[in-house]
């Protein structure tokens, strides 16, 4: 059994233009010790997937439908008193917007002392002491004087570390981090992921590391799910997304972005704007921008189709493949 | 390429003022004595830290901040006297980082791109000015049918070029690229940097680049300089610099940036600095990078390294730079 396991999970806004479909059908196992990328250009719900996930969506949000079982134990419909034990504790969520997630009329020793006194049987004693060992951890220098401090007299990188020490503090089996290395300089964002990839080895802890940086995904993760428009169009190793990419909106990703064998080339950009999620067209979600559609694609979804044991995705263009392969198979075999 | 510089500036400095007490203020030397050259019809990358001077070099080179020390030179011409000032602006612009915040959202395109047209006097009659507008909006491929909508109904992408038109209008010979695609999703960014690949071929202008994510830069500057707090640290071409970076700070900066390429990120040897960068108000003395530097030495912390020609075209400010290599 895996440690979480996500099953064709469906989430809603129902706003007052209507439904908005933020996420529609992603499922995934996640394995302990693992490290599992969610990439996708803005608004595909990648956020939104973790929200459900932790059950911390905005009142106009709904799981509609689908599964998410951590341990084997069923949390879609389970009940605000069992999340409030699953959160921080079984699993942690570092936020988009380090500014906003940390209160900035607390000092950093006091929210993260409250962090841990809330998740954990520690007493006060035992809180100051973790949370002086976790900023330590996070490499913050002169941790003791840094428990005095407020939010606004740390670097952005630092205020980044403080939220890693609050999200581990309580050894989370999962952690979420949602894009957190967006906004910081290169040598900061290294620190950043050597230190959770460190964490994640000694810990055995699992990560979901959300981003759109395909840079951090190549470093970072063993699996990667490609989302587009609320779907996960295609998912697998790292390796095989990248080296054997089989939807067409994960090949346009890669071919869009610089890299080093393409310098001096042109990029190849996908054009066209991302879809309406209010008006979601009734075939392929990527059909609208996609050079490769065909007739089918505008029409019908494709299923998601087993590329091989290490890789699925939904595009028609790999059923057209087959069949034509087959179909010359068949041709020599007479 | 031709190798003659377009615009030069020559140990450019400028500081700000910020009070630290009642009665005192500091000087924060956002750019303390920078000097390299943009050649004609190149792009140079400006790469570094946040915080690090990127943005103020521009500005400051463009004259949008009176420069505390140092000379801007412009076509051969040092530019002195207002009217110096008057003409080297009319043949640069700046396109900005943030397509969302640095257009008007009440006015609408056609106005927006007009605006320095309007205060340039560019057209001689109400016609010319239109014309100029719909073809700046053709070349930046936005549909012109969409002159009299306001910036806000535009995607980020579709801003970018709004913007990037507007700086266009002057006819400008010289642009200074402050983060033109950082705010943009992955396959945008690649629909602007091309646009401005095309552009430069067309119109043969000259960039200063600035932006943090190296790929980019590389994939767009034919030179790259590396700024750390306020002074250059290295400039070279941009292969030369990517694949021998000889600095310490570029060195780890280099090896920092996550390749989009798993086998290659799983062998890449990353140089993790450690701490953070210091206050720029309370910089070190001599070598600004001494306090993160694994190489450092006495000698670092008493004077600044100078910036020398290790090889053809290949600058290093390093005292130690021969000995690491
Ligand atoms: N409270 C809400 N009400 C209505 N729609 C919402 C709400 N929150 C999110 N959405 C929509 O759900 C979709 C998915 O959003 P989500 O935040 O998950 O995107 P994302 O992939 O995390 O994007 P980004 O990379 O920009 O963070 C978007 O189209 C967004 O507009
Ligand atoms: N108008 C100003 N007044 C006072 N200080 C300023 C001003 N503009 C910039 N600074 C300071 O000068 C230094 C250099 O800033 P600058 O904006 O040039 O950095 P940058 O390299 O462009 O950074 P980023 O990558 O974050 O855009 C910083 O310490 C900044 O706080
Ligand atoms: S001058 Fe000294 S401190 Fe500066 S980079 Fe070179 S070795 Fe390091
Ligand atoms: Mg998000
Ligand atoms: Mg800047």
């Amino acid at each position: 059994m895996a440690l979480l396991e996500v099953n064709d999970l469906h989430t809603s806004f129902f706003t007052p233009a209507g439904e908005v479909k933020a996420v529609n059908g992603v499922s995934f196992f996640l394995e302990r010790g693992k490290v599992l990328g969610i990439v996708g250009e803005s608004g595909s719900g990648k956020s939104v997937t973790a929200y459900s996930i932790m059950q911390i969506l905005e009142k106009t949000g709904k799981i509609v439908s689908g599964s998410v079982k951590l341990d084997g134990q069923e949390l879609v419909g389970a009940g605000e008193k069992v999340m409030k034990n699953i959160r921080g504790n079984k699993i942690s969520i570092i936020f988009q917007d380090p500014m906003t997630s940390l209160n900035p009329t607390y000092t950093i020793g006091h929210q993260l002392m409250e962090a841990i006194l809330l998740h954990t049987d520690r007493n006060k004693k035992q809180a100051y002491d973790r949370a002086v060992e976790m900023l330590k951890l996070v490499n913050v220098n002169e941790p003791e004087k840094r428990m005095k401090q407020y939010p606004f007299e740390f670097s952005g990188g630092m205020r980044q570390r403080v939220m890693i020490a609050m999200a581990l503090a309580c050894e989370p089996d999962i952690l979420i981090a949602d894009e957190p290395t967006t906004a910081l300089d290169v040598t900061i964002q290294a620190q950043i992921l050597e230190l959770m990839q460190k964490l994640q080895k000694e810990m055995g802890m699992a990560i979901i590391m959300i981003t759109h940086d395909l840079g951090v995904v190549a470093q970072m993760c063993d699996e990667v799910i490609v989302m587009y428009a609320g779907s996960a169009c295609e998912q697998g190793t790292a390796d095989e997304i990248f080296y054997n990419p089989r939807h067409e909106y994960t090949k346009g990703l890669m071919r869009s972005i610089p890299t080093l064998d393409n310098e001096g080339e042109k990029l190849h950009p996908i054009t066209g704007t991302p879809i309406d999620l209010l008006n979601m067209p009734k075939g392929c979600p990527f059909a609208p921008r996609c050079d490769a559609a065909m007739k089918i694609c505008l029409r019908q979804r494709c299923d998601r189709m087993t590329i091989n044991d290490d890789h699925v995705a939904s595009c028609w263009v790999n059923v057209r493949n087959s069949m034509e392969n087959n179909n010359q198979e068949g041709g020599k075999a007479k | 390429m031709n190798k003659q510089p377009l615009v030069e500036v020559r140990n450019l400095k400028e500081y700000f003022y910020v009070n630290t007490g009642l009665l005192k203020s500091t000087p924060l030397k956002a750019v303390d004595d920078v000097s390299f050259a943009v050649h004609k019809g190149e792009t140079l990358g400006l790469v570094g830290e946040s915080g690090c001077g990127k943005t103020t070099v521009g500005r400051t080179l463009l004259h949008l901040y009176k420069p505390t020390g140092g000379e801007i030179w412009f076509n051969g011409k040092q530019i002195k006297t207002r009217q110096d000032v008057r003409e080297f602006r009319q043949k640069t612009a700046m396109v900005f980082q943030d397509p969302y915040s640095s257009l008007n959202p009440r006015m609408t395109v056609s106005d927006i791109i007009g605006e320095p047209l309007d205060v340039h006097k560019l057209y001689s009659n109400k016609q010319e000015r239109q014309e100029k507008i719909l073809e700046l909006m053709n070349r930046v491929g936005l549909n012109s049918e969409h002159a009299n909508r306001y910036a806000h109904e535009f995607s980020g992408g579709q801003r970018q070029r709004i913007g990037i038109a507007r700086s266009l209008s002057v006819d400008p010979e010289f642009v200074v690229c402050d983060e033109p695609v950082s705010a943009l999703d992955v396959s945008i960014q690649a629909q602007v940097i091309n646009m401005f690949d095309e552009l430069q071929d067309e119109m043969g202008l000259t960039y200063l680049f600035i932006a943090h994510d190296l790929l980019v830069v590389r994939h767009i500057s034919d030179r790259i300089a590396v700024m750390y707090l306020g002074k250059l640290v290295e400039l070279a071409d941009a292969n030369e610099i990517y694949d021998h970076p000889l600095h310490p700070y570029s060195k780890s900066l280099i090896s920092a940036v996550p390749l989009p390429d798993p086998k290659r990120a799983r062998e890449n040897k990353r140089i993790v600095l450690a701490g953070d960068i210091p206050s720029p108000l309370n910089a070190p003395s001599g070598c600004p990078f001494r306090t993160r530097c694994p190489y450092a030495t006495d000698a670092c912390a008493e004077t600044m390294p100078e910036l020398k020609e290790l090889s053809t075209g290949h600058f290093v400010a390093c005292h130690n730079v021969e000995k690491i290599n």
